[in-house]
């Protein structure tokens, strides 16, 4: 059922035209474009792994790199919401701290219950391991909850109403983090002075398999007949609804999808870091991941994966002009959205099997010319037109 | 808009990856542990150059930078010229862990001042202990900072011992009753005020009120109306200088003509760059301090007037504790330097942590030494104001 | 103690009134969340400071200075920022509003340096003795200038030519412009009134808070901006009293001792007022056109 809307680029438009190219044009087996794209992803663990092993890549550049992961995994998550759905929630570091704290406090708690030590993380055991996963898990779920808990009043909102209500919730996590302690009467996130002796479980190869898998968890789920209704939601709600998309459950789906997924990312930070303090989850934080969004194109997961790494590799790369760097941040933004409103690749995405597919039919760009006008069905053009 | 969403968008993650791996390679130069040959030694000095904690980070380079000029100008350690490396912070934990493993792994340094703020500092404890990187924190008050590795050492006393210090003060001076009002979501400020309130109920003071604000806040007359309705006979205001001038000032206008107490946050509250409360106003104020540019000792005087001419403004307690923290660390690595390490090996971290440890350093903000803890044993002063503003040293607590 | 406290109220409710009345004007007439409003205060107060510490000038000069210069300000920003975005997505313009905020604040630490700046007295006036109630002079001002501000500017609206455009403008701005009325230039002109009110805010808060520093507008901005939500974005008389229902919640959560949760307080109160009513207390239902 699925396979069909995939191979099928135009499924509306489609049935009206002629397409005399598209009986003939070769494309991948769904298997093989899952295979295709597996491989891919294990080619790069194992390649990080054995340059980080082989120390080709230093423990100051492999740090650098799991926070690029944990910030592409915010930026796409956030860009569920805002890319997506359509909505500007102003709150994603509030769900980053519930899975952080959700997270960190599973793990410290359970390695107290099974005596493992902080050590032990390090060196890693399956033990640890499932540890470090249910704690993600956990994470996640905490910030879900939060999730579902803002987003059915909040999702009753429309646009700027939502972003307030969201900052507000955002605000209100921090305070609670800051003084849950002295109304539970023991310590649980550990107040003002942070939840410190996280193991330090965060790893290259943990960081990059959670954005594999976040990337790929969103990636069906946007392709799929929820995805579509979340598009739908965007792009009209009233026609949406009026074509019977139940528009509150897709929107706090998508809702409660990107806060999950800030959990995870939350989970990760606490391990990367080994302290957690409220403070850092203000709302600058939600501005720095709103930021990659946007610069990236609001709906291009791509676009979102690119601008996180370089936002967050490029401050360490210009150590020296770190004064100018908020402010650089602020002037792009605005010279974004005046020339460019839809972000730097507005919502066009990377897909092997289409480059691969390209090639197979020799349907190269400079060959465009010549190729018959309904042959032209290219995801490329497409999105440019959007 | 269905077209356009890709079909291997999972791909996209990894595909940033690998761009990513090409420019964290592109950034660094690849460079090893161990110094830059004999002729120098390579410390790091890190800490909150920008943002809205910057004041303090800044404070703290200006000394440790001062230090290391002058210890230069002397000829540096054995021989060789100090090179300090100096990264910003930003007052956040992740960018401090980078400009640890940067200072390490990129520029291998032997050594490394701060970082300034608490939590930052924390996440660098944890970070250095698998290094046994020697590090001496100018400012960070936790308790925990010191408490993960041998390494670790600060320059400052910690906030229970502040709060204890104000509640024994406070004790001897005869107040029976005291009102707290202190900064909520500050490690720092919920901290003094904790370990005050013990101590100063185990020594028999009434605590009246413990009131709090947040971050941001400029009205403190709600809570002042509370406190001043409790009756106190001080009120202890355990946090920075801007919000406790702030509160001095409008206690003062609300008709509150009793005692303040304040910690080391209150240091250039009057005389620094501004003047936060009015003159007129600090009549009956007392914190406690490491330094004071009151304090007439030797190298004291010595060091404002250094700071001075280098700097052109009055240091604070941050560019002194800044000063003592680089001080102490050049002792460390002149240790390790006279037994002929070779620096950046596993010997010569221990013999620098081994060297402060073991040692005794004559700062400006007293003499600082190390027993058996990275918490510093040193003497510290009760500072109050004239009735110009300008800060007058009651008292000297010794060690 | 009960006055004292009412009086804390009052004062704090009218800072965010003032504040919460620019926020307002704005939205109601191009549905903008100015974020950079707070920022423009912030202007307004550095601005005391310059003439008045660095300089050396009169008080009366920097009033009217830091009032000027927020008004130019808030001109300037719209021209500059919002105005090529008119006809963009609602997301786009709020985005670029933050990183407006964002380029304020970030530039005020930058030439001035994080620590705070201490704005010297404007008047020699501080306490107004009335029966035995020492009253303090910036908190009466502040009630005072915040009543008459609201009645000028709901004249303003009302009787004016230019408030009769305004509020055409707000209706359908296309209907308005059909009709003949010069909509930039109107847009342009409650800038100007709503920042000139963030001007007189920005010396109000000077005058009783004393410090200028880079953030100041984050939290005040925050705050008057809740103000204006709850009594319902686009009406003057709910920005007053949302105003007052902030400046009294948090006097009231901290009178009760509770004042660690006053913030949580605020924004929850918010998230009510939103459910309950989603256009605030006064706001008006506006029904969405297919």
């Amino acid at each position: 059922m699925e396979e069909e809307v995939m191979t099928e680029k135009r499924p509306i438009i489609s049935t009206g035209g002629p397409q005399p190219a598209a009986g003939k044009r070769r494309s991948l087996s769904m298997p093989a474009r899952y295979a295709i794209n597996a491989v891919l992803v294990l080619v790069i663990l194992i390649l990080g792994e054995l340059m980080i092993d082989g120390g080709a890549i230093n423990r100051y550049q492999s740090t650098v790199l799991e926070q690029v992961g944990i910030y592409i995994i915010l930026a796409v998550s956030l860009n569920i919401a805002t890319g997506y759905l359509g909505q500007l929630p102003l709150g994603h570091a509030g769900f980053m701290s519930m899975g952080a704290y959700g997270c960190s406090i599973f793990i410290i708690r359970m390695s107290e219950v099974l005596g493992i030590g902080a050590r032990d993380f390090v060196t890693g055991s399956p033990m640890t391991f499932l540890l470090v996963l249910g704690g993600l898990v956990v994470g996640g779920l905490c910030a879900a909850v939060a999730g579902i808990i803002i987003g059915i009043p909040a999702l009753r909102l429309k646009g700027d109403y939502l972003a307030i209500i969201t900052l507000a919730f955002a605000e209100i996590i921090r305070v609670v983090m800051l003084n849950i302690d002295s109304v539970l009467g023991f310590e649980l996130t550990g107040g003002a002075a942070g939840l410190t002796g996280i193991p330090g479980y965060t790893s290259f190869l943990l960081v990059f398999g959670c954005v594999a898998v976040v990337c790929f968890l969103i990636h069906t789920m946007m392709k799929s007949r929820h995805g579509r209704a979340i598009l739908a939601i965007r792009d009209n709600e009233i026609a949406a609804e009026a074509t019977g998309v139940n528009t509150t459950y897709y929107k706090t789906l998508a809702f409660v999808a990107s806060a999950f997924f800030a959990g995870v990312a939350g989970g990760l930070y606490a391990g990367c870091v080994g302290v957690l303090q409220p403070a850092v989850f203000g709302f600058m934080k939600s501005i720095e991941i709103l930021v990659m969004v946007v610069l990236g194109g609001m709906g291009s997961m791509l676009g979102s994966a690119l601008s996180a790494t370089v936002l967050t590799i490029l401050p360490e790369a210009l150590r020296a002009f770190s004064e100018y760097r908020m402010i650089a941040y602020a002037v792009v933004l605005v010279l974004v959205m005046i020339f460019r409103p839809q972000g730097l690749l507005g919502s066009y995405d990377f897909s092997l099997s289409r480059i691969i597919e390209r090639v197979m039919n020799r349907d190269f760009p400079w060959s465009r010319k010549s190729a018959a006008p309904a042959g032209a069905d290219d995801g490329k053009e497409a999105s440019h037109d959007a | 808009m269905f077209e356009n969403v890709s079909r291997r968008q999972f791909v996209t993650g990894s595909a940033a990856a690998i761009m990513g791996l090409g420019l964290v390679g592109c950034g660094g130069n690849g460079g090893g542990e161990g110094g830059d040959g004999a002729s120098s030694i390579k410390v790091g000095i890190m800490g909150p150059h920008t943002g809205d904690n910057s004041s303090y980070g800044l404070a703290c380079l200006n000394g440790a930078q001062l230090y290391f000029k002058q210890l230069n100008a002397d000829g540096g350690v054995n021989g060789k010229q100090i090179e300090a490396v100096v990264y910003d912070t930003k007052g956040d934990a992740t960018e401090a862990v980078n400009a640890y493993n940067r200072l390490v792994q990129e520029d291998g340094v032997t050594g490394i001042v701060g970082s300034v703020l608490t939590g930052p500092t924390i996440a660098v404890a944890q970070a250095s202990v698998a290094d046994n990187m020697p590090c001496v924190t100018p400012s960070a008050t936790a308790a925990d900072v010191v408490t993960y590795g041998s390494n670790y050492f600060r320059a400052c006393v910690t906030d229970p011992e502040q709060g204890r210090v104000m509640a024994h003060f406070a004790s001897e001076q005869g107040y029976k009753n005291v009102a707290t009002l202190y900064l909520s979501g500050s490690d720092y400020s919920e901290g003094v005020n904790a370990a005050f309130c013990d101590e100063a109920e185990s020594l028999g003071i009434t605590i009246t009120t413990q009131q709090s604000y947040a971050d941001g806040d400029v009205d403190f007359k709600a809570q002042l109306t509370n406190i001043i309705a409790t009756n106190p006979d001080a009120i202890l205001v355990p946090n920075y200088y801007q919000d406790d001038g702030m509160i001095v000032n409008q206690a003062r206008t609300q008709g509150y003509d009793k005692v303040f107490l304040g910690v080391d946050g209150w240091s250039g509250i009057y005389g620094g760059s501004e003047n936060y409360a009015d003159a007129a106003n600090l009549h009956d104020c007392y914190y406690c301090c490491a330094f004071s540019s009151s304090n007439e000792s030797e190298t004291a005087t010595k060091f404002v007037s250094d700071y001075e001419a280098e700097y052109g403004e009055a240091p604070t307690n941050f560019c002194a504790l800044g000063y003592d923290a680089a001080m102490v660390l050049a002792a460390g690595l002149t240790a390790a330097e006279e037994a002929g390490l070779e620096a950046g090996s596993d010997e010569y971290k221990q013999a620098v942590i081994d060297g402060v440890a073991s040692g005794t350093v004559e700062g400006v903000t007293g003499s600082i030494s190390y027993e058996g803890t990275g918490d510093p044993v040193k003497s510290s002063l009760i500072i109050t104001f004239a009735e110009d503003g300008a800060e007058e040293t009651f008292q000297v607590l010794e060690a | 103690m009960f006055i004292t406290q009412v009086l804390n109220g009052l004062q704090l409710g009218s800072i965010y009134a003032l504040v919460a009345l620019g926020y307002t004007m704005v939205y109601g007439i191009i549905l903008l969340l100015n974020f950079a409003h707070g920022d423009i205060i912030m202007v307004g107060a550095y601005v005391s400071w310059l003439v008045m510490a660095q300089l050396g000038l009169n008080p009366v000069l920097a009033v009217i200075l830091s009032v000027a210069a927020c008004t130019l300000m808030g001109v300037l920003i719209d021209k500059v920022a919002y105005a090529p975005l008119r006809n963009a997505p609602r997301l786009s313009i709020l985005i670029t509003a933050i990183g407006v905020s964002y380029f304020l604040e970030n530039g005020a630490q930058l030439v001035f340096g994080a620590d705070a700046k201490v704005v010297p007295a404007y008047t020699d006036l501080q306490t107004i003795q009335v029966g035995d109630l020492a009253l303090s002079f910036p908190s009466v001002l502040t009630v005072i200038v915040t009543i008459v501000a609201t009645v000028a500017l709901t004249l303003v609206v009302q009787k004016t030519k230019l408030g009769k455009a305004m509020r055409a403008v707000s209706e359908d701005m296309g209907a308005a412009r059909l009709m003949g009325i010069n909509v930039n230039s109107t847009i342009s002109f409650t800038f100007a009134v709503g920042s000139a009110l963030a001007g007189i805010g920005a010396v109000l808060y000077a005058m009783a808070y004393t410090q200028a520093s880079p953030t100041m507008g984050m939290m005040l901005g925050t705050k008057a901006f809740v103000a204006a939500v709850l009594g319902g974005i686009g009406s003057i008389p709910g920005a007053v009293v949302g105003g007052l229902l902030v400046g009294f919640a948090e006097v009231i959560v901290t009178a009760l001792g509770l004042s660690v949760w006053k913030d949580a307080v605020v924004f929850l109160l918010l998230i009510i007022v939103l459910v309950v009513r989603p256009t605030g207390i006064f706001g008006r239902t506006m029904n969405e056109k297919v």
